[in-house]
């Protein structure tokens, strides 16, 4: 995959020979950004068709297919149908901070991509402390919510703006306590290097020094992308629709994007911590490992993503949502204290050197 | 002009100009906005100096927690600005005393006789291979770790002061027992009386 980027730069300065030190950095940053976002954009459409699908059969209905052959091209149908409709304007709302916060929820959520290794050498920036920009990016995307709630002048989005980032910012912590423990197990702040950390076969995954804390962060994880059972931003049975009630058209579209972009983040770095990114977990085994041997390493981490991100629809489809109180107390009473005694037990771990882990 | 002279260049007018916007917008929601981008701007000006780690826990200390926090006070808040501003002339000699000592003591200390070329030499850049955040804990956990842990304990000693300060148990509040619920049987709640009832037979 690398070979194959080099070339490409290589082309590009062929092409355009004027180029100088500068403006090639910059067009290549530009060119690498796009063949990210394009796929990262059409991933998420579909993901809005599968969560349909999935959602449908799980409840015994067909879900979308008049839309192209099986309902195919439904998540274009949807993007024309937004990109058409009205962006109406509360009364007295602040205009600007009004179309401010959906940007504010969008960017973050596409900026977290930079540094989200997909490959073998195959990033667009390998950052020495990726792990924290992940997490001091993902915490700017509650200013969307916030924004939004409190520009709209309306009383549904601004409850659902106060109790969802309260619980956003509450997660944040337990979030970052967990990335602690995997800092630890993998004594680096580098994606990369935590995923070379797992590497050869599934039982060097963090997943298993690291399970209560795996599980931890998938519901942190839930809560952060504000997916049931702990939507609490939008509720429709408590607070109709939360922030977005008063957006309409494009601008609804990107809150809705920058979630389902989130949630994609949510389950890469998932398997990025947990579940050995892009490594087969048949390395090391003597005869399965040449067998699979053909499969390129972004396939592994694609395929480990999209099992979470069928739990996220599995999950969706199965439990009811979760009051905010209770949401509230797991986070405080449950998850902060287990996270802060396994960053104990990791130690010990760690002094002990047990397993291949450490 | 370097690419990275631009960037300084863009990134420290966005930090004046959104630094002098926080100060005098009206509006405090806006106020709390333009600080949170001038944040931006001194981060991505460390970032620059290569101070990635600093540069990040800005944001996520400053920007993702702290400024929420801000936020969430000033939408609470219900702020009549008339008022506010009715006292502003009183005090503005005062502002304008402090603003003077404030701007001697930083051009003091910051100025080119203490920060200039001369006294600290330009900072070295380092190969892509460096680890700055390496070095940075080396020296954290090494040579300042007692100062580091006491800074610690001194956060926790806050956090806990803080929580009994506002923690008062007021025996009026009800409070549910999610384990009382859970292990609750049919037992404890439902009392089954048997009731002799009269015959049926008496009443015809």
């Amino acid at each position: 995959m690398m070979a194959l980027w080099q070339s490409f730069v290589e082309l590009v300065y062929e092409l355009i020979p004027w180029l100088d030190g500068g403006v090639a950095t910059v067009l290549i940053i530009l060119i690498k950004g796009v063949a990210l976002i394009l796929p990262l954009i059409i991933m998420m459409a579909y993901m809005t068709y599968a969560e349909r699908k999935v959602i449908g059969y799980m409840q015994l209905r067909i879900g979308p297919n008049r839309v192209g052959p099986i309902g195919l091209l439904q998540p274009f149908a949807d993007v024309f149908k937004m990109l058409f409709k009205e962006i109406i304007f509360p009364s007295k709302a602040n205009i600007y901070l009004f179309l401010l916060a959906p940007i504010l929820a969008f960017v973050p959520a596409v900026a977290i991509w930079a540094v989200i290794p997909l490959g073998e050498g195959f990033y667009i920036t390998n950052l020495d402390i990726s792990l924290l920009y992940v997490l001091a990016i993902g915490s700017v995307g509650v200013y969307g919510i916030i924004i939004a709630g409190w520009a709209s002048n309306s009383k549904y989005p601004l409850l659902g703006a106060l109790r969802s980032t309260a619980l956003l910012v509450s997660y944040e912590i337990v979030i970052g306590f967990v990335a602690v423990t995997v800092v630890m197990v993998a004594s680096s702040v580098n994606l990369n290097e935590i995923v070379a950390g797992q590497k050869g076969g599934a039982w060097n995954w963090y997943f298993i020094p690291l399970f209560p804390m795996m599980i931890v962060f998938w519901i942190s994880a839930l809560t952060e992308t504000n997916r049931a059972p702990f939507d609490v931003v939008e509720g429709e049975s408590e607070i109709v629709g939360g922030t977005h009630v008063e957006y309409s058209g494009m601008c609804f579209a990107l809150f809705f994007m920058a979630e389902y972009i989130n949630m994609i983040m949510m389950a890469a770095l998932a398997v990025l911590m947990f579940f050995g990114g892009w490594h087969s977990p048949f390395e090391g085994i003597p005869y399965l490992d040449d067998l699979f041997a053909f499969v390129p390493d972004i396939m592994w981490l694609l395929a480990k993503m999209s099992f979470f991100l069928f739990l996220y629809l599995w999950i969706r489809a199965t439990f009811p949502r979760f009051r905010y109180d209770q949401i509230m107390r797991l986070c405080w009473k449950v998850f902060l204290p287990l996270t802060i005694l396994w960053i104990f037990v990791v130690a010990i771990l760690t002094q002990l050197g047990v397993g291949p882990w450490f | 002009m370097e690419f990275e002279q631009i960037l300084f260049y863009v990134f420290s007018f966005w930090l004046i100009a959104s630094s002098l916007a926080m100060v005098f917008s009206r509006n405090t929601a806006f106020s709390a906005l333009f600080l949170i981008l001038s944040f931006f701007s001194a981060a991505s000006l460390w970032l620059l100096l290569e101070a990635e780690f600093l540069a990040i826990t800005l944001i996520l200390v400053y920007v993702g927690a702290v400024m929420v926090l801000f936020l969430f006070v000033i939408k609470m808040l219900d702020i009549e600005s008339s008022t506010l501003r009715a006292k502003f002339t009183g005090y503005l000699p005062v502002g304008i005393g402090v603003a003077i000592v404030v701007i001697a003591e930083m051009s003091l200390v910051l100025g080119s006789s203490q920060f200039g070329l001369g006294k600290v030499a330009n900072p070295i850049r380092h190969s892509s291979d460096y680890s700055n955040i390496t070095e940075l804990a080396m020296e954290l956990y090494t040579t300042y770790v007692y100062q580091f842990e006491l800074a610690a304990v001194l956060l926790l000693i806050a956090i806990i002061a803080a929580i009994t300060l506002i923690h008062r148990i007021d025996p009026r509040t009800k409070k549910q027992s999610i384990a009382e619920q859970v292990n609750t049987k049919a037992s404890d709640r439902v009392r089954l009386v048997s009731i002799s009832s009269p015959n049926k037979e008496d009443k015809k």
